[in-house]
């Protein structure tokens, strides 16, 4: 007799989360990855990210929604690059960790993009999500940054904070207190939607991207639909040099490295 | 009662100190006194303050409020980036002291509950000092998780209560059982800390004047000692005593789950449940030691009260779980490294020898090679200094454990690019400040209630006797309660 598992019906919260409509979904070639943080800055400037200071950036409380990780060996000055960059940012999971463990539900699914949602006015700031994400992608608002009083400027014996000009009014400026992390610019996919939907057409591929793959120069994050095939994402991701990281952990990322060479 | 064999010429010094020696006087059910005398005693001791009593009490009260109430609202005014969490250490020295003092928590609920189910005659003096620990200790383990939230004035939203949109509590996370858990068990060894005082705050109420009556009278209910009161209140003990066991049980087990659930090295270990059981009650032993010791050479009459052989039992036990704690961390460490996944590797690698090895070493050290050492010699258990020291190690030895499976153990995780050591900063006073709030509440509580049972001591003597079976002198107990 031969014994036969159907993996689908054995993993079945997996097999539910691969099968979902409306997946967004992004590559990254390594190859073609210059570390120059391009799309550190541009995220910064999309997300309203706070700019943490040397200081607390220095003890690991760096709050970039996107970040390049170096790989070297050797101590400094004898180091040479081993392993390349590898741009990192929130996987957006179908079976995601960090999602059962927040006590309020301030991390839940969206099951309309697929993403992962983190609930800014819900959060009360246990911090279990992050503890629990094995790719380290969210991070943390440990003080109000973007009010310090060195930030700002006296004028009129009022505080004024001239960096507030340059808010994106689209995305929510976070707090102290609560988690944040990478959301596919979630605000570009509902404007393109909304667009679309205005002239009675679906949303093109390549119709618009987030900030990083827009900043990117060398063109080496795409994003798209992973659930149409035809997309450009789905075909970078599925030419045979895509990888997931940490597949064994069985969190289903949304983001797929094209590894080097 | 051992029986001498053989009487030599010339020994009658070596007889009378083996008379001596195995004089039934020694221990404390075969002493008894008059019932008033003894509760004139207890009374007495709650009564005799010194300045030394209240110089401690200034002084803890002041860091109480410096380290306690000052140090956690500027860290609400201010953030969480007083304190040193940062990432990956993303939880900090607030969870190691909620473990902790859960930890603590548990040794009251093992000496009163299980030992009065069993019927162990050893722990009739000190159930109520033991049950305060517990009551106390889960006011610091609380405390600290409110402490480790980024926004604790949304705490409530923990709590299912009714709201406009409609949502609740998250029941998939283990924050969430650890909220029930502990909150049953704070309710829980509550009502067990109170039944068991009924009879003494009665007692304590018709030998008080002024304030004192009006505070014993309330909390008395009005027990007056008849027959059938005793008896309900013998029902309600036992179904509290045997209610309690496992509740005790869960609530550690569940708190292990918080790091267990998690997909981390080191944390990922189906043996986390019972290992951090044992944990707690490796370390609340050594709690029930040192506190011990404190009231014997601090309070009036308590020389009487608490003796070698109650010392001596207790380092019996602390050797037994020991020996099933050094089982537990063989077990969770050897599995762990013959698993030989890259991440678990790394960490176990980086214990061994990173920067914060001399902390694991310290607590095999203190927790295991200590207590194996020193603890089989009867010497060292009866003598209440040298008892209260090993106590104090193996809360050391065990405060390291919960920080190496804290914040040690969260700086190795499978992205090497954010590994990074974590340092406390704020959190150091406010560690401060919970170890002086719970000595604070134990000094007011010595004061304001017997902290002996005095019913229970009273109970023991009278139903201990010594029999003559043959040549042996026999200790028997007509006890059927």
């Amino acid at each position: 007799m031969q014994m036969t598992v159907d993996l689908n019906r054995v993993g079945a919260k997996g097999a539910i989360a691969e099968a979902a409509e409306g997946k967004w979904g992004m590559s990254i070639d390594r190859d073609l990855c210059t570390g120059c943080q391009a799309c550190v800055a541009a995220c910064a400037m999309e997300n309203n990210i706070s700019f943490v200071g040397e200081e607390d950036a220095g003890y690991g409380r760096t709050q970039h929604w996107i970040r390049i990780e170096r790989f070297w060996e050797g101590a400094y000055p004898n180091v040479k690059i081993a392993g390349g960059y590898q741009p990192m940012m929130c996987q957006q999971c179908g079976h995601a960790p960090c999602e059962p463990v927040c006590p309020v539900f301030a991390t839940p699914h969206s099951d309309a993009e697929q993403l992962n949602l983190q609930v800014y006015n819900r959060c009360i700031g246990t911090r279990y999500c992050a503890n629990n994400c094995p790719y380290q992608a969210r991070s943390f608002n440990w003080r109000d940054y973007h009010t310090m009083p060195e930030r700002g400027n006296m004028v009129n014996g009022k505080l004024v904070f001239p960096l507030h000009n340059q808010f994106n009014p689209d995305v929510t400026v976070r707090r102290r207190g609560v988690m944040e992390k990478c959301t596919f610019c979630i605000q570009r996919i509902h404007k393109a939607q909304d667009k679309a939907k205005s002239e009675g057409r679906e949303v093109m591929d390549g119709e618009f991207a987030p900030a990083c793959a827009q900043a990117c120069p060398a063109d080496a994050i795409t994003f798209g639909r992973i659930d149409h095939k035809d997309s450009l994402v789905s075909q970078r991701s599925n030419e045979g040099r895509g990888v997931k990281h940490l597949e064994d952990l069985n969190t289903l990322p949304r983001v797929t490295y094209l590894k080097e060479g | 009662m051992a029986v001498l064999s053989k009487y030599l010429p010339g020994a009658k010094k070596a007889r009378e100190d083996h008379f001596e020696k195995d004089d039934p006087r020694q221990y404390l059910m075969h002493d008894p006194i008059p019932r008033g005398q003894m509760n004139e005693m207890v009374m007495e001791s709650m009564h005799a303050t010194s300045w030394k009593f209240w110089m401690v009490f200034g002084i803890l009260s002041v860091l109480v409020a410096v380290c306690f109430f000052y140090a956690w609202g500027y860290m609400i005014a201010e953030g969480l980036w007083v304190a040193g969490v940062m990432r990956p250490a993303y939880w900090g020295i607030f969870l190691v002291n909620t473990v902790f003092w859960i930890g603590i928590s548990h040794a009251g609920t093992f000496i009163s509950a299980i030992l009065r189910v069993f019927k162990a005659e050893f722990r009739r003096p000190f159930t109520r000092a033991a049950e305060l620990m517990t009551t106390f200790g889960l006011i610091q383990a609380g405390a600290s998780i409110f402490m480790h939230l980024g926004r604790v004035w949304l705490s409530y939203w923990m709590f299912p209560l009714p709201n406009q949109r409609e949502l609740w509590p998250n029941f998939h996370s283990p924050l969430m059982w650890d909220l029930l858990a502990i909150t049953t068990y704070v309710l829980g060894s509550t009502m067990y800390l109170y039944l068991p005082l009924i009879p003494d705050l009665a007692m304590a109420r018709d030998r008080s004047t002024g304030w004192r009556k009006t505070f014993y009278r309330i909390l008395a209910l009005g027990f007056r000692g008849t027959e059938g009161e005793w008896r309900h209140l013998h029902t309600a003990m036992n179904f509290f005593a045997f209610a309690i066991i496992p509740v005790m049980f869960s609530v550690h087990t569940i708190v292990s789950w918080d790091f267990a659930m998690a997909m981390r090295p080191g944390w990922s270990s189906s043996v986390f449940g019972p290992y951090f059981v044992l944990g707690a009650l490796h370390s609340g032993m050594g709690a029930v030691a040192i506190v011990l010791f404190i009231m014997r050479y601090t309070m009036k009459h308590m020389d009487y009260f608490i003796r070698k052989e109650h010392f001596d039992a207790l380092g019996k036990l602390m050797m037994m779980v020991s020996f099933t704690y050094a089982y537990f961390i063989f077990n969770d460490y050897i599995i762990q490294w013959y698993g030989g996944n890259l991440a678990t590797d790394n960490l176990l690698h980086w214990l061994e020898e990173g920067p914060m090895s001399w902390m694991f070493y310290q607590m095999i050290l203190f927790n295991i090679v200590i207590p194996f050492a020193v603890l089989w010699i009867p010497k060292v258990r009866q003598t209440p200094w040298l008892l209260a020291v090993v106590g104090l190690l193996i809360n050391i030895g065990m405060y390291w454990e919960r920080y190496i499976i804290i914040p040690v153990m969260l700086t190795i995780n499978n992205m090497p690019f954010t590994w990074k050591l974590y340092e406390p900063r704020i959190e150091i006073y406010l560690t401060i400040g919970t170890f002086a709030l719970f000595l604070l509440f134990y000094m007011a509580a010595s004061r304001l209630i017997p902290l002996i049972p005095v019913w229970e001591v009273q109970e023991g003597q009278m139903a201990h006797t010594m029999r003559k079976i043959g040549k042996a002198n026999v200790s028997t107990i007509s006890d059927f309660e």
